[in-house]
């Protein structure tokens, strides 16, 4: 996520201060990403320097310094919101890096690696959904549809339909897992009957193909 | 500790004999709480269905017990568990199994009345059911001039009329949107919140995060549980690791 961005987001609706940024910033992602004061501030410094936020007069009675977008920054937020996010730049996802090598590093059950894993998503998906209905049972109370009980559902759905994703997945892997043993099951079986058949250790080459085929 | 709703014990289904026998369900234990829903997950032919369908008297199984609400189905004659179903448990399907010919309300009240209650009463029950799932409207309205999401809520309402103490949903959602699927999840959820005990068999991750507990099957064996009965600290520790 780009706090860069988001905060510049959120100056595109005015002047604010920092601990106003900071505030707003989570009420409005639900919390999902907590900020401490010191990256907010160190995020508008290197805007400032960039050229993108400039100090918007002197501090006020309390201190407290307001920051605004300059006209390179306002162009940058709008460009944010026409661009699509850049998923080639994907960060790394230790789950799949886990039961990638799970597979391949010999003595790990990985078929419990990802039930394990499974488990712990599906309660995450559960208390996700349980925030979601407490969001929607106070909408429904309200009578009005807040915006930022909006802005937290929309987040909300988001990690629900990932937490979702992540289960799919993992009954996936867990299928191949187990048509996998059945493969190499089998194939060891033939070969006992038949030592001359390839057994799973074999990879399948062209010449192999070929050699079948004739 | 409050006694189990629902108590499923050693319960082994077996389909055929001899050679060609496969086990649909092996040695699965679970009980359900009033006031729970339970979502059971797992691949195609993992003994979900089988299970639902032993829970709610549909199918006996080869060994073990089933108890709900005090009764042990497994000792029941056929016509003694048609009872059992018919007055203290309530079938949710896939698609909704409303009569086309009668109204919302009469598809509520038919099993109070297939059962003996006078008609005024079973309408004034059926009346109840919808209202405390907010589908007064629908009463008057026969299944063609309601949408998917409207027919299964009314067959929820019908499952639960009359006092019913435990549903079954075998793929409730299966045949709506998202939306609307959800929206028949939250219904059931609130119904389980009142007191009602839930299984509920679902693909969908989704509509399982509904439940307060979800269990997996594969091969007919319960390989994996969520929720406050510790499952995964159970399979944590039973493989030698500290949570």
């Amino acid at each position: 996520m780009s706090v860069k961005l988001g905060l510049m987001a959120l100056l595109a609706e005015g002047e604010k201060y920092g601990a106003q940024l900071r505030a707003e910033f989570e009420e409005r992602t639900g919390g999902t990403w907590p900020l401490n004061v010191g990256q907010v501030y160190t995020t508008v410094d290197r805007l400032m320097r960039d050229g993108l936020v400039e100090q918007a007069g002197d501090p006020d009675p309390e201190g407290r310094i307001s920051y605004r977008l300059t006209e390179i920054g306002r162009a940058e937020v709008d460009r944010w919101w026409t661009t699509p996010v850049d998923r080639d730049n994907t960060p790394r996802d230790e789950l799949t890096i886990k039961l990638a090598l799970a597979v391949t590093v010999p003595g790990v059950d990985v078929q419990q690696v990802a039930q394990f894993q499974r488990t712990a998503t599906l309660r995450h998906l559960r208390d996700l959904t349980r925030l979601k209905h407490d969001v929607m049972t106070r909408d429904a109370q309200a009578g009005d549809a807040r915006s930022r009980d909006l802005a937290w559902l929309l987040v909300l759905e988001n990690l629900i339909f990932m937490a979702e994703a992540e289960v799919r997945w993992l009954d996936h892997v867990e299928t191949r897992l187990h048509q996998e043993a059945i493969r190499v099951a089998q194939a060891a079986r033939m070969a006992n009957e038949n030592p001359a058949l390839p057994t799973p250790a074999d990879h399948p080459t062209i010449t192999h193909v070929q050699e079948q085929i004739r | 500790m409050s006694t189990p709703l629902v108590v499923i014990d050693g319960v082994t289904r077996i389909h055929g004999s001899g050679p060609t026998a496969v086990t649909a369900l092996d040695n699965v234990s679970l009980t359900i709480e009033a006031g729970e829903l339970v979502a059971v997950m797992g691949p195609s032919g993992s003994g979900k269905s089988t299970l639902l369908n032993v829970a709610g008297g549909l199918d006996q199984p080869t060994r073990g017990h089933v108890i709900v609400d005090g009764d042990e189905l497994t000792t029941m004659t056929p016509r003694e568990l048609a009872v059992m179903r018919r007055r203290r448990m309530g079938f949710v399907f896939q698609d909704y199994n409303l009569i086309p010919s009668l109204t919302a309300a009469e598809n509520i009240s038919l099993p109070l009345e297939l059962d003996g209650e006078r008609a005024r009463g079973a309408r004034r029950h059926a009346r109840a059911a919808l209202d405390l799932l907010g589908l007064v409207e629908l009463a008057d309205r026969y299944p063609d001039a309601m949408s998917g999401g409207q027919q299964q809520r009314v067959a929820i309402a019908r499952a639960l009329v009359g006092g019913r103490r435990f549903v079954l949903a075998d793929e409730p959602t299966g045949a709506l949107d998202s939306h609307t699927g959800e929206e028949v999840l939250r219904v059931l959820r609130e119904r389980c919140n009142a007191g009602v005990a839930g299984l509920l068999v679902t693909h969908e991750a989704r509509h399982a995060a509904w439940a307060d507990r979800v269990i997996f099957l594969r091969d007919g064996r319960i390989v994996d549980s969520t929720g406050v009965d510790r499952g995964l600290e159970d399979l944590l520790e039973s493989a030698g690791h500290t949570p």
